[in-house]
C-alpha cells in the first residue's frame, strides 16, 4: 500500500504549482477571465512548452502515456489557482476521444497539433433536453451519397466558443436514449453549416451552444465505428469527472485554507472568531470533508486501470463526495467570511462558482447517487 | 385552537385578490425585474399600495396603517406572495417607520411618516461597519455635537441601495463609554448632504444592490436624532424583533416552492420529468415539510404578538429557520437548472443560453446566501435563543 508519489510526479506537482503561483494571483486570474475566450493563449502555449498538453498522449503520437495520477496531480494544483485553461476540454474530452477512436489518420492530423499548442478542441455532446443523460441526443447523423451530414442543436459545449475543431455525438440509429446508435464525428469549427451562440458561465468559461444545420461527415472523420461511439463517450466522461474532482479537491483545500486563516484574524467582540467552539467545530467539518474526498479521489485513481465495477462504484462515489463536501466547504467559507463573502472582490465566491459548476458536470450529485445506488443494491 | 377563516376574513381575502390583480399588473412586474427600472417600480409599487390606503399594513392607523387584525395581515401577505408581487422594500416601512412613531418627535413623525408611506423618501440602513459586524456595538462612525447640529464622520457598510436613497438612518457614536451601548444614537442623515459619498460594492450575484457610504465632516441638524443622545442601542435593539420576523419569508418561500414545482414537471431527465425523479422528491418534501412547520410557528408567534406579548426569542427562531428554508429553495432551483445553474444572461456582446431559468436561479441563489448572515447571523441568533429562551 502506498500513497507516496514517485520523483517524476512529485517533480510535475512542483512545477504546475510553481506556475500557478507566478501567473494565477487571483487578480491576474480576473484579468484572463475577463478576456475573451476566459483564457490566456500565452499561458496555454507554456503549458505546452512545459509538455503538460502531452501527458495523456500515446509515446507514439508524441506523449508520455501518462495515466489518471498526472491528471490528478495537474488538476489538483490547477483548482487551488482556478486556472481557467481549457484543459480538460481540449485535452481530455476532445484529446481522449481522438486518442480511444483508433482513428490513425486524424490521431496523426490532430493529436501534434494538440501537443504543441495550437489546436483548441471540444467535445458537443450535450443537448436541452439530456440534463446529464450522455445518450440522450436528438442530433442526427444520416447517410448521404457516399458521406454523411449532421444536423441537431448541442448545448454548454466548454471551450465550444474557442475550439478550432470539434467531436460531436450524434444519432445514426436507435431510439432518443439508446447506448447504441451514436456515432462521433469530428468536424472543423468554422465548417459550412455550423453557428455559434457564445456566453459565459459564473466560472468563468466561456461556452458555446452549437447548431450543426447539414454539416458534411466524411467517413474518415468518424471516431470509432458507426452507431458505436457511447463507450467511447463514457470512458472519456470518467476521466473528465476524476479530472474535475481533482480540480475540486484543489479548490476545497483552498477555501479551507483562506477560511482558517480568516476566523485566525477576523476580530469581533474583543476576540478573533476563531476563538468561538461552534465555529472551531464547524471548520473541522470542513476539514474532514476534504479529508473524505481526498481519500476517494485517490481510490478512484487506485481503481481506474483494473476498471470493472469496483472502478466504477468509486469514480461515481468520488463524484457524489464532491457534491456533497463542496457544497458544505463552499456553504461554510461564504457564511464564515461574513458580509465580506458575498463580495465579488473576494476570492471565496470565485472558488465556490467553480465549485458549483462541477458539481453540476458531467452528473450531479444526485444524478450519480442514483447510479450509484443501481449499480450496489439492486 | 381554530385555524377557520371566517366570513368576513374570507371577504377580506378576496378583497386583497382583486386588488393585486388590478395593481400588481405585468407591466410592473417587468419593470420590477429589470435592473435598469427596478428602482421606479418599487417606488411605483409603494404609491398604489398607499393609493388603496394599504401602504403600511402593519403601522398604527394613527400614523396611516391599515388596523388590520393579525389574521388579516398574514392573509395580505399570503396572498401577496402568491400572487407573486413584490414584498415592500423593508427600511423605511418596517424598521425606521416604527423607530420614527414609536421613540420619535411629533416633528420627526408628521415630516417623515407620511413621505415613507407615500413611497416619496427612499430610505436605506447605516448600522454595520467593516469593524462591526455582528458586534454592532463596536461601531465607530462618531456624531460629535456641535451647537445644534452633529458631525458625522465615518462609514457604514452593506448598505442595501444606499444608490437610490434620499435618506438614511443610522447608528452613531455620540460618546466614548465604559459600555460601548450607551454612546448609541439613532440620527437621520439627508443622503443630499454634502460630505456623503457612496461607493458601489459588486456582490456575487452581479447586481448592484450593496454600497459602502462615507461621512466626511456631514452636518445633521440635532433635531434629526430620534430620542435621547446615548439611547440609540436600544431603540433600534427593540425593533430588531421586527426585523428578523419581516425576515422569516413563508409566503415567498411557499410561492418559490410552487414555481419550482412548476419548472420540475418541465425538466426532463431521460425522458421524465425531475418532479418524479425519487431523490428530487425526497429532498422537496423535506423543505416543504420544514415550511408547512414553519408557516405555524410564524402564526403562533403572531397570535402571541397579537395578544400583546413578544415578539421575543421566538422570532430569532423565525429567522434562522425561514432562511435556511428560503437557501434551500434556492439550491433546489440552481440543482434543477442542472448546467444552466451557471449561465451568465447578460455579458455585453454575446448570446445566451437558451434556458429558462437558470441565470435567475443563480442570481438568486449567489445573494440568497445574504440571509444567513443579515438581520443578525444565523448564528447570533441561536445565541439569542440558547441564551433567552434556553438559560445557557
Amino acid at each position: 500500500m502506498n500513497f507516496d508519489l514517485s520523483e517524476e510526479q512529485n517533480l510535475l506537482k512542483d512545477s504546475v504549482a510553481r506556475l500557478v503561483q507566478d501567473a494565477y494571483a487571483f487578480d491576474a486570474r480576473c484579468k484572463i477571465a475577463a478576456s475573451e475566450h476566459g483564457f490566456s493563449r500565452e499561458h496555454w502555449q507554456t503549458f505546452a512548452d512545459l509538455g503538460w498538453l502531452s501527458l495523456p498522449f500515446a509515446e507514439e503520437h508524441g506523449g508520455i502515456g501518462g495515466g489518471a495520477v498526472h491528471t490528478m496531480l495537474l488538476m489538483e494544483e490547477f483548482g487551488k489557482g482556478l486556472v481557467l485553461e481549457p484543459y480538460v476540454a481540449t485535452v481530455l474530452l476532445f484529446g481522449g476521444l481522438l486518442r480511444r477512436s483508433g482513428n490513425a489518420e486524424r490521431q496523426k492530423q490532430l493529436i501534434g497539433r494538440i501537443i504543441d499548442g495550437s489546436l483548441q478542441g471540444a467535445f458537443a455532446y450535450l443537448e436541452r433536453q439530456s440534463r446529464f443523460q450522455l445518450a440522450d441526443i436528438k442530433t442526427t447523423l444520416t447517410r448521404a451519397a457516399d458521406a454523411f451530414v449532421l444536423n441537431g442543436d448541442k448545448t454548454v459545449v466548454f471551450n465550444g466558443a474557442a475550439a478550432d475543431e470539434l467531436v460531436v455525438s450524434a444519432r445514426s440509429g436507435g431510439g432518443q436514449c439508446d447506448e447504441r446508435g451514436i456515432s462521433l464525428a469530428v468536424v472543423n469549427a468554422g465548417a459550412p453549416g455550423i453557428e455559434r451562440t457564445v456566453y459565459r458561465l459564473m466560472d468563468g468559461q466561456v461556452v458555446a451552444n452549437i447548431r450543426l444545420r447539414n454539416v458534411r461527415v466524411a467517413a474518415d472523420q468518424l471516431l470509432g465505428g458507426e452507431g458505436e461511439g457511447f463507450g467511447l463517450m463514457q470512458a472519456v466522461v470518467h476521466e473528465a469527472i476524476l479530472a474535475v474532482c481533482a480540480e475540486a479537491l484543489g479548490i476545497m483545500q483552498k477555501l479551507n485554507e483562506i477560511t482558517l486563516e480568516y476566523v485566525k484574524t477576523r476580530k469581533q467582540f474583543g476576540v478573533t472568531i476563531g476563538t468561538f467552539q461552534a465555529l472551531q467545530h464547524r471548520l473541522v467539518d470542513m476539514f474532514s470533508a476534504c479529508e473524505q474526498t481526498r481519500s476517494l479521489l485517490y481510490r478512484a485513481v487506485c481503481s481506474v486501470d483494473e476498471g470493472g465495477i469496483d472502478a466504477d462504484r468509486n469514480i461515481l462515489a468520488l463524484k457524489v463526495m464532491v457534491g456533497k463536501a463542496g457544497k458544505l466547504i463552499g456553504g461554510e467559507a461564504i457564511q464564515l467570511h461574513g458580509g465580506m463573502g458575498i463580495t465579488d472582490e473576494l476570492n471565496v465566491g470565485h472558488y465556490v462558482k467553480r465549485l458549483i459548476m462541477i458539481n453540476a458536470s458531467f452528473g450531479d450529485a444526485d444524478f450519480q447517487k442514483q447510479l450509484f445506488a443501481k449499480l450496489s443494491y439492486v | 385552537m381554530d385555524i377557520q377563516f371566517s366570513k368576513e376574513e374570507t371577504a377580506f381575502r378576496d378583497e386583497v385578490r382583486a386588488f393585486l390583480k388590478t395593481a400588481w399588473t405585468a407591466d410592473l412586474a417587468d419593470r420590477y425585474n429589470a435592473p435598469g427600472s427596478f428602482a421606479q417600480a418599487t417606488v411605483e409599487w409603494q404609491r398604489r399600495l398607499h393609493a388603496r390606503g394599504w401602504g403600511a399594513t402593519g403601522w398604527p392607523v394613527v400614523y396611516g396603517g391599515t388596523g388590520w387584525s393579525v389574521t388579516q395581515r398574514f392573509i395580505f401577505e399570503s396572498e401577496r406572495a402568491a400572487y407573486g408581487a413584490a414584498d415592500v422594500s423593508p427600511f423605511g416601512l418596517k424598521m425606521v417607520g416604527p423607530v420614527i412613531y414609536t421613540f420619535g418627535s411629533e416633528a420627526q413623525k408628521q415630516r417623515f411618516l407620511p413621505r415613507i408611506l407615500s413611497g416619496e423618501d427612499w430610505w436605506c440602513q447605516g448600522y454595520s461597519e467593516p469593524g462591526a459586524g455582528s458586534d454592532l456595538a463596536a461601531l465607530k462612525t462618531k456624531a460629535e455635537l456641535v451647537g445644534d447640529e452633529y458631525l458625522v464622520n465615518g462609514s457604514k457598510i452593506w448598505t442595501t441601495y444606499a444608490q437610490y436613497a434620499d435618506w438614511i438612518f443610522c447608528l452613531v457614536r455620540t460618546e466614548s463609554v465604559a459600555r460601548k451601548q450607551d454612546g448609541i444614537s439613532f440620527v437621520l442623515i439627508d443622503m443630499k448632504s454634502p460630505g456623503i459619498r457612496v461607493s458601489p460594492i459588486a456582490s456575487i450575484d452581479g447586481v448592484h444592490s450593496l454600497n459602502e457610504v462615507f461621512f466626511d465632516d456631514v452636518r445633521v441638524p440635532a433635531a434629526n436624532r430620534i430620542g435621547d443622545q446615548g439611547k440609540g442601542w436600544s431603540y433600534a435593539k427593540s425593533l430588531l424583533a421586527h426585523e428578523r420576523t419581516a425576515i422569516t419569508g413563508v409566503a415567498d418561500s411557499k410561492r418559490q416552492l410552487t414555481r419550482l414545482l412548476e419548472l420540475a414537471r418541465r425538466e426532463i431527465s431521460g425522458g421524465r420529468p425531475l418532479l418524479g425523479d425519487p431523490i428530487f422528491q425526497s429532498r422537496l418534501a423535506d423543505v416543504e415539510i420544514e415550511l408547512m412547520a414553519l408557516e405555524y410557528t410564524e402564526l403562533r408567534v403572531l397570535s402571541a404578538t397579537a395578544k400583546g406579548k413578544g415578539p421575543g426569542a421566538e422570532s430569532s427562531l423565525l429567522k434562522i429557520k425561514g432562511t435556511q428554508i428560503q437557501q434551500a429553495i434556492q439550491e433546489l432551483f440552481m440543482d434543477l437548472a442542472g448546467y444552466y445553474c451557471g449561465a451568465v444572461e447578460d455579458a455585453p456582446g454575446l448570446g445566451k443560453s437558451g434556458h429558462d431559468f437558470g441565470s435567475e436561479a443563480r442570481r438568486a441563489y449567489m445573494y440568497g446566501r445574504a440571509a444567513s448572515i443579515y438581520g443578525g447571523s444565523n448564528e447570533v441568533q441561536k445565541n439569542i435563543v440558547a441564551k433567552a429562551v434556553l438559560g445557557l
